[in-house]
């Protein structure tokens, strides 16, 4: 399923004009298919660099928690502490999913070497997936390019519409939609991070409101 | 070319940073904090406002597509993936690129 994402993102990165290696470097270098979206598009707005940097960022926060909850897992007296480090790296949605699931059943020691195998095969899959749909993109007629490219965003509405479960997600998902598409109008270059803060706070607000009466 | 690599390179550090925070706080951190549900609904509401700006304002290739062709494929990926599938992502996906993929052939054969 991560295949199709990345497909469409090189369709996307091919159709905005990004060079093929750049494109294929980003899947390990960024490693997070929002950031990767928010690269390439912002690319295409040239947008500043610190826009671009800050809109990534935001993007990527979801890593902190993400990465909070899985390294006491695999933490081990056997592992030197910089490996930890690197396997951060590897992180992503779907290898965190699956590390979820799979770890109740593997020692402790065991762990970290699983997580390695498994993302950076993810990883390779993910980068091939990438080269696959930039090349395809050029190949094939325009019609037909245009669905590969409508695979990315399709990919992340169906991923965040299935994935809601709690009330602050869906709240934000629905300021975050209404605030993305204004702020693209009011200032391109600024739209993701400006939506991002305004949809965001004006959800957090709603919500922190309904505890209080709630 | 050089400046592409450069903003590369300061995007791929800035996805970094959390990831490196995260290893060293792991284990301190309140996950019932303010400061996380706040974030949490930054990271929600960013990601959800970039998928909506492409789909009903999009730049480049997709901008081939009029608003009623991308609002039909999105109907057939999201009828694909929670209705006629148990969740499959990938059923879904593929539902929405060939829905729109027909719609064009259609607009060009009439």
């Amino acid at each position: 399923m991560l295949i199709a994402g990345y497909l469409g993102f090189g369709a996307l990165a091919a159709a905005q004009g990004i060079p093929l290696w750049v494109a294929v470097a980003s899947t390990a270098a960024i490693w997070a298919l929002p950031g990767q979206l928010i690269f390439v598009e912002m690319h295409a707005l040239a947008a500043p660099l610190l826009a671009t940097v800050l809109a990534v960022m935001l993007s990527s926060a979801r890593f902190l928690p993400m990465t909070l909850m899985l390294m006491p897992e695999m933490r081990d007296p056997r592992h030197r502490a910089w490996t930890y480090y690197v396997v951060a790296q590897l992180l992503s949605l779907s290898g965190w999913t699956m590390a979820v699931a799979r770890f109740p059943d593997l020692p402790r020691r065991e762990r970290l070497g699983w997580f390695y195998g498994f993302t950076l095969v993810l990883m390779g899959a993910s980068a091939l997936s990438s080269a696959a749909g930039y090349l395809g993109a050029d190949r094939l007629t325009a019609e037909a390019r245009l669905g590969l490219v409508f695979m990315a965003p399709m990919y992340y509405l169906l991923i965040l519409l299935g994935g809601v479960r709690e009330r602050s997600a869906a709240l934000g998902l629905a300021c975050g939609a209404i605030a993305g598409p204004l702020a693209y109008l009011a200032t391109p270059a600024w739209s993701v991070v400006a939506g991002g803060l305004g949809g965001g706070t004006l959800a957090y607000l709603i919500l922190r409101q309904a505890r209080r009466h709630g | 070319m050089a400046e592409l690599w450069l903003l590369l390179a300061a995007c791929a550090l800035a996805t970094y940073f959390w990831r490196w925070l995260g290893v060293l706080i792991s284990g301190r951190l309140d996950g019932e904090s303010e400061a996380f549900a706040w974030v949490t609904c930054v990271a929600y509401a960013m990601i959800a406002g970039l998928v909506a700006r492409i789909l009903v304002l999009p730049t480049g290739a997709l901008a081939e597509a009029s608003l009623l062709e991308r609002a039909s494929g999105s109907a057939a990926a999201l009828v694909a993936y929670f209705w006629l599938t148990r969740r499959n992502l990938f059923a879904g996906v593929a539902a929405g690129a060939i829905a729109i993929w027909l719609l064009k052939l259609a607009a060009l054969q009439s």
